[in-house]
């Protein structure tokens, strides 16, 4: 299957191995990727200041992907979330459309409402399946247990995500995760939300949030704490020597994305996946798998 | 507890917040406290209260609402809507209250660099040679600015694109 890979504003700059490693891992599993170098940002930072201009910033890229008659996959959470929000408006409410389509005509665009927007994880879930993976793992990380952490605009709102994934018992991300024979570690904060959304305006508060789950994490013993958002990542991997330091706590929990420990379970090296940009080493992990 | 200034409140405040987008149903909370009991924020900072935010709202105390700097603290988790019996959707009404104290220039700077960045790159972060270098190495291509569309697609202030009736979107 073929769809636009929609990178958004952070994965392309600052987290380079979940990109690279999702690139990787869906060629290997027959899904084709295709860029569109007129991509911008999702417009979710701009919601708090004026809904409209979320909604005509998300449009903009609905349109061009409509042009290219392809379904979008995000890597990023609120970039998923924004855009099939939006395409959702767009879908449901024509007095919307017509007004978002007024404010895109001066830039030469139209939207319908005809695109499919997803994130990785639902593409692969739905394109390749748990079983799909399984029998694609050649490597399979026996002995290596992986907390998973969905992300809040992973599963909510819940209406956006019929179909796919519960919001109080989610289960896709570990279903994934156990198809590539690691053992899916469970904790008391699995549906906490990271913080990331805050950071900006109250670092002590979102650092409190973050803090939570690394410490129950921490204590699991897990190797790694799989991601699939990179708002996520700027919480429990950026932040984390910092919530160290301010609680106290003995921490060092390898934060790793999804499609990094897939890829290893594929057969690919650390080095091809991009593990040298992890902050905090996945030593323990990488050390069972490639030995 | 401070008191409140009966003269001081503004009764159309909740009908201005309900006519934003995502506004609408406000009116339907009856005070469960449900929103509060499933937020992540409010234990860490009471002042951050779903529950007293919409009461304060519904009682017109537009200027201890919109002036006050806990309205920014919502993460936008969505666990208040989601457990909302009555379908009030919080996280929207929260936006819906921010987009109002915009458009009265309560605004904390950094989403005002922000957005400037945004609208000047069409993107968060500037791109440059040295963002596509390192792109390079790992064998990735190019990220390319298109800024034009933004300036034409973004008007100079957050808060002056009103081509829509905010009561029907």
């Amino acid at each position: 299957m073929e769809a636009l890979l929609y990178l958004g504003c952070t994965v392309p700059i600052r987290n380079l191995n979940y990109e690279v490693s999702a690139r990787l891992t869906a060629k290997a599993l027959g899904i084709t990727f295709r860029d569109l170098e007129e991509f911008g940002c999702c417009g979710f930072p701009l919601k708090s200041l004026n809904v409209e201009d979320t909604l005509v910033t998300a449009a903009r890229n609905l349109a061009l992907a409509e042009r290219e008659d392809l379904d979008i996959c995000a890597l990023c959470n609120a970039c998923a979330g924004t855009l099939n929000e939006v395409a959702h408006q767009v879908r449901t409410r024509p007095e919307i459309r017509e007004k978002i389509n007024q404010r895109l005509r001066p830039i030469g665009l139209h939207v319908e409402g005809k695109v499919k927007v997803r994130n990785f994880m639902r593409l692969l879930w739905e394109e390749i399946g748990v079983e799909g993976i399984r029998k694609a793992v050649t490597r399979p990380l026996e002995g290596v247990m992986l907390a998973p952490h969905y992300g809040c605009h992973y599963l909510k709102p819940s209406e956006l995500n019929v179909g796919f994934d519960s919001p109080e018992t989610p289960r896709t991300l570990s279903e994934m995760i156990s198809a590539t024979g690691a053992e899916v570690v469970n904790y008391p904060s699995l549906l906490d939300c990271c913080g990331g959304g805050l950071l900006g305006m109250s670092e002590e508060v979102a650092n409190a949030m973050a803090a939570h789950k690394l410490a129950d994490v921490s204590k699991t013993g897990a190797h790694a704490l799989v991601l699939v958002c990179p708002f996520c990542n700027v919480m429990y991997e950026g932040q984390q020597k910092k919530i160290a330091k301010a609680t106290g706590l003995d921490l060092k929990t390898p934060v790793v994305y999804y499609p990094q420990v897939l890829g290893l379970a594929l057969g690919m090296t650390s080095e091809q996946l991009g593990f040298k940009l992890n902050r905090i080493k996945p030593t323990s992990l990488l050390k069972m798998v490639e030995g | 507890m401070t008191k409140i200034n009966l003269n001081k409140l503004d009764p159309q405040f909740k009908n201005r917040v309900a006519e934003q987008p995502g506004g609408e149903g406000l009116k339907a909370c009856f005070s469960c406290k449900a929103c509060t009991a499933a937020c992540p924020i409010q234990p860490l900072d009471k002042r951050y209260d779903p529950r007293k935010i919409i009461r304060m709202v519904l009682l017109g105390m537009k200027e201890q609402v919109l002036r006050s700097d806990f309205i920014w603290l919502c993460s936008s988790c969505y666990s208040c809507q989601e457990v909302c019996p009555q379908n009030v959707r919080f996280t929207e009404v929260m936006y819906a209250i921010k987009n109002l104290a915009a458009q009265e220039a309560c605004i904390p700077p950094g989403l005002t660099a922000q957005r400037s960045l945004l609208r000047k790159h069409g993107r968060l972060y500037e791109v440059g040679e040295f963002e596509n270098e390192k792109r390079l190495k790992f064998g990735l291509p190019p990220i390319v600015e298109h800024p034009e569309d933004f300036e034409k697609l973004l008007p100079d202030q957050p808060s002056s694109a009103r081509l829509f009736n905010t009561a029907d979107v």
